[in-house]
């Protein structure tokens, strides 16, 4: 028992080493871009550390904190992703010093042969039925 | 209409919703009472059959199965990658970065297929899926090789689309 939970203990101290990387990578990082990447990636990993390692700890929680795991690595990407994107449209630029801008460049090119809708939400391939707005899944 | 034949129809999909319902119900609680467990699985089951609509889910097979599973350990280890490579950027004194922001097609056709390679995407070392039109995806790029043409985006894909195209189609 003391060996599982001395474990648990590792598992969740290198847990808030990332966590505590992440923060510094927000701080330190440049541009909005490159600190959601540094957020999104050590949050990810240190969470699941920390679950992990509180389930090790207390046995009795390690189910419940898969089922958090599993939601944790479902939403991470999709608020980072989120972020990123409106950022992008409401006009953040990359750093100075960036390689290229492939989204700025192909969106000039749709303005200047005048599509209609730049945010591009026509273009979304989204295979329904038409008229079907029904959720669930 | 696009791959729609390899999808699962309405009863597979409330099958499949209301067993994963159940599944997360039992991991949550930690119920072990019969008499608990039947009670939430007819009420899942239930709330899934007025619900849950067809042609979301691809249609379960072996081989989807068993790419699925290889899948997780997969990305367990890009994670893990991810978090070494963003880990050791940010504790050196001068965060060696060469950002950008790349394009890409994917081959993938199917929207739930398409997020579930842009959230991989994201978790990966060193790129953030930024938007998808269509087919076409725009990926933040941490370190980007060359000059950031189509050539060196499709590396960063290449990896996910071997599982997912056979997951999703």
């Amino acid at each position: 028992m003391e060996i599982l939970r001395l474990a648990g203990a590792i598992i969740v101290f290198i847990g808030s080493v990332f966590l505590f990387l992440g923060g510094l990578g927000l701080l330190r990082m440049p541009d909005v871009y490159n600190r959601i990447q540094a957020g999104t990636k050590a949050t990810t990993l240190g969470s699941m550390c920390v679950f992990i390692g509180l389930g090790i700890y207390h046995p009795a929680l390690l189910s419940r904190m898969l089922v958090l795991l599993a939601f944790i690595v479902i939403t991470n990407p999709i608020s980072s992703h989120a972020l990123a994107r409106a950022a992008h449209f409401a006009g953040v630029k990359l750093v100075k010093g960036s390689v290229c801008d492939r989204l700025e460049v192909e969106e000039a090119e749709d303005a200047a042969s005048g599509s209609p809708d730049p945010i591009g939400n026509d273009t979304i391939n989204d295979d329904r039925p038409a008229g079907d707005l029904g959720g669930g899944g | 209409m696009s791959g729609s034949g390899k999808r699962s129809g309405r009863i597979g999909a409330v099958i499949l919703s209301g067993l994963m319902f159940t599944l997360i119900y039992v991991f949550w609680t930690g119920a072990t009472d019969p008499y608990d467990i039947s009670i939430f699985t007819v009420l899942a089951f239930g709330t899934c059959a007025v619900f849950v609509r067809g042609g979301i889910f691809p249609r379960p097979g072996l081989k989807k199965i068993a790419y699925a599973a290889a899948y997780i350990p997969y990305m367990v280890v890009e994670i893990v990658k991810a978090n070494l490579d963003v880990a050791s950027r940010v504790i050196k004194p001068t965060i060696p970065l060469n950002p950008g922001i790349v394009a890409v097609d994917t081959k993938l056709t199917t929207p739930i297929g398409r997020t579930v390679l842009a959230n991989s995407i994201t978790l990966t070392p060193g790129t953030l899926s930024v938007e998808i039109k269509g087919s076409r995806l725009y990926i933040h790029w941490i370190d980007v090789q060359g000059h950031g043409g189509e050539e060196e985006a499709k590396m960063i894909v290449a990896g996910f689309e071997k599982y997912l195209e056979v997951i999703f189609g």
